[in-house]
């Protein structure tokens, strides 16, 4: 893959394997807060949807997306989430902090959405539903090389047909080399996912009934998410259900349909900074 | 055609391990079976789940394989549309997609089974080529440069069974994205593509008669438009008739014409296109195409007026 911006220059940082629940709270505290300091200077900021997957996000890329051919094995489906990428990515030393302040600002190429070609960005989504095909044909072709593909997706997207179709075919196929996470917020554009598609749930039965290891999690306990994903059936594709509160854990933002993409005034950015800190 | 698209991928994947086909519920035609048989990895059926097939494509070509999405036209195209947009165009994958028996081929399955509007849709989005081969001998050029050498997406319209070849009195050879002269003749010339070329040749026969005696070139690349042999066809002939298997709007005649009209021609072009119209009827493709204004005797008719 040809990236824009000598990605292949840049060293990534030594990252620990074993579960560290001090470091994985600290990181979680950090990647908040740098989304709220970036929220600051721009209007377009997917706040609920980043801050119910952090800890998803975290987990996945410090402990079990180690090296450079590893980053590479990540879509993150539900891609109005892309700002935790970002952020994480730019930890990672993979984007520059000047890159990343340049955010959805002329200039800059990073958006709302991930766009393939930018660095650590493998593939280009936003629009909801096409992340577990494209999941399906990568974990095809590294059948052989063992490589796992993550992705992490919206319970929103679960009511895109293609979707299931994807779900159908990997458990079919009996894809092992694949673990996605659901960020099971509840909560969509309009309303609460349990609401307007209650036979949704349980979500799990759904994915075990194709064939699928499918189990449910705390999304915000990263130990949690770690254990379940490392200690999985490895015989078959995981399906992690992580139960996760929109906007977490900004008191104001929980659960508020607003925050799926609004931004902080000052007043509200120093009571989330506090409350970030505080937890 | 598709039995030659079969026998040529199966050729081609012996040699290339990267190639893949990724079909979605197809009848196994000709070789695909043993394609299928040899290469159990590298054949994938998704089932009737077209979305996914496109997006499995495009996870194929993210790991540097040579994806091929096969099945009907209609179903290759129209209804995974977005995951072919977004995933396929959007990130510039190297993944052909294979509308096979499209046009009005499947004109007594309905208007559900035909595509008349596909290339004007492939064309549209960005990256994206498009090459119709006229014949099996033209189909194996196609998808060897499917195969081995496009860098992008590829839209590769195909015809069913049945095709004759043609190509074959052309002493040109076959280059991607550019137009090719199959007949030589003076003054009128034919442009066309895709099967449907077989009435080209009928007509040039029955305008022989009449001592006209019509070039043909077949324009086998729709996206990118070969201007350069345009401009000398312009040049050369007073008039161009432009038949197509396809909706009048954004085809191979709306092109030639609004390019015609950039480079001033002085000359005419008559153009049988399938109107902007959907016929509700089940009947053999020559009666369909005759709704459309599309026969022999009319076009030789319209030439001779």
């Amino acid at each position: 893959m040809e990236y824009r911006l000598g990605y292949k220059k840049q060293v990534c940082k030594k990252i620990m394997t074993n579960y560290n629940k001090k470091l994985s709270l600290e990181r979680c505290k950090k990647y908040r807060k740098r989304i709220l300091e970036i929220s600051k200077n721009v209007s377009a900021l997917h706040f609920g949807g980043s801050f119910s997957c952090t800890e998803i996000m975290e987990v996945i890329y410090n402990y079990f997306l180690k090296s450079k051919i590893e980053k590479d094995c990540f879509i993150l489906s539900k891609g109005h989430s892309s700002i935790i990428q970002y952020v994480i990515l730019e930890e990672k030393g993979i984007l520059k902090k000047k890159q990343l302040d340049m955010y959805c600002k002329k200039g800059g190429f990073l958006g709302v959405h991930p766009d393939r070609g930018n660095p650590g960005i493998n593939a280009s989504t936003g629009s909801l539903g096409h992340g577990l095909g494209m999941v399906a044909g990568e974990a095809i072709a590294e059948r052989s090389s063992k490589n796992v593909i993550y992705s992490v997706l919206s319970d929103g997207e679960l009511q895109e047909g293609s979707t299931w179709e994807a779900a159908i075919l990997i458990g079919a196929m009996k894809i092992k080399n694949i673990v996605i996470v659901i960020d099971n917020n509840n909560l969509q554009s309009l309303e609460e996912t349990s609401k307007s598609h209650p036979n949704l749930y349980p979500i799990k039965k759904k994915f075990q009934n194709f064939g699928w290891s499918s189990v449910d999690c705390n999304g915000h306990n990263s130990e949690e998410i770690y254990k379940k994903i490392k200690y999985r059936d490895k015989s078959k594709p995981l399906a992690l259900i992580a139960k996760t509160i929109k906007g977490y854990p900004v008191s104001y933002m929980m659960n508020e349909p607003i925050w799926h993409y609004r931004s902080p005034d000052k007043k509200d950015y120093i009571k989330a900074m506090k409350e970030i800190e505080e937890k | 055609m598709r039995n030659q698209f079969s026998e040529r991928i199966f050729f081609n994947a012996k040699k290339n391990k990267n190639i893949y086909i990724v079909a979605a519920d197809i009848s196994p035609a000709g070789s695909m079976e043993i394609f299928r048989k040899k290469y159990p990895n590298r054949f994938i059926n998704v089932g009737v789940a077209e979305q996914s097939m496109i997006g499995v494509c495009a996870g194929l070509a993210m790991r540097k394989k040579r994806a091929f999405a096969y099945t009907i036209a209609t179903f290759a195209l129209y209804r995974p549309f977005e995951m072919i947009r977004d995933d396929i165009c959007y990130q510039n994958l190297p993944v052909t997609i294979v509308g096979m028996g499209a046009g009005t081929i499947y004109s007594n399955l309905g208007g559900t089974h035909m595509t008349q509007e596909d290339i004007s849709i492939a064309k549209s989005m960005p990256n994206m080529s498009v090459i119709a081969p006229a014949d099996p001998i033209e189909l194996n050029f196609a998808v060897d440069y499917c195969s081995n050498i496009s860098k992008g997406p590829v839209y590769l319209r195909i015809g069913k069974s049945g095709e004759k070849n043609f190509s074959n009195h052309s002493r040109e050879k076959w280059k991607f994205g550019k137009i090719r002269k199959i007949i030589n003749g003076k003054n009128i010339c034919f442009i066309s593509y895709g099967p449907i070329i077989k009435k080209v040749f009928e007509c040039r026969d029955l305008l022989k008669k009449e001592k006209i005696y019509p070039s043909i070139y077949n324009c086998h690349t729709l996206k990118p438009l070969d201007k350069i042999r345009l401009n000398t066809i312009f040049d050369e002939y007073k008039k161009i008739v432009i038949l197509e298997d396809h909706s009048e709007i954004n085809g191979l005649a709306q092109d030639v014409k609004s390019y015609a009209f950039e480079s001033k021609y002085k000359g005419k072009i008559l153009s049988f296109s399938l109107k902007d119209k959907f016929y509700h009827t089940f009947e053999k493709q020559d009666h369909m195409l005759d709704l459309h204004g599309i026969s022999v005797k009319k076009i030789v008719n319209k030439i001779l007026m």
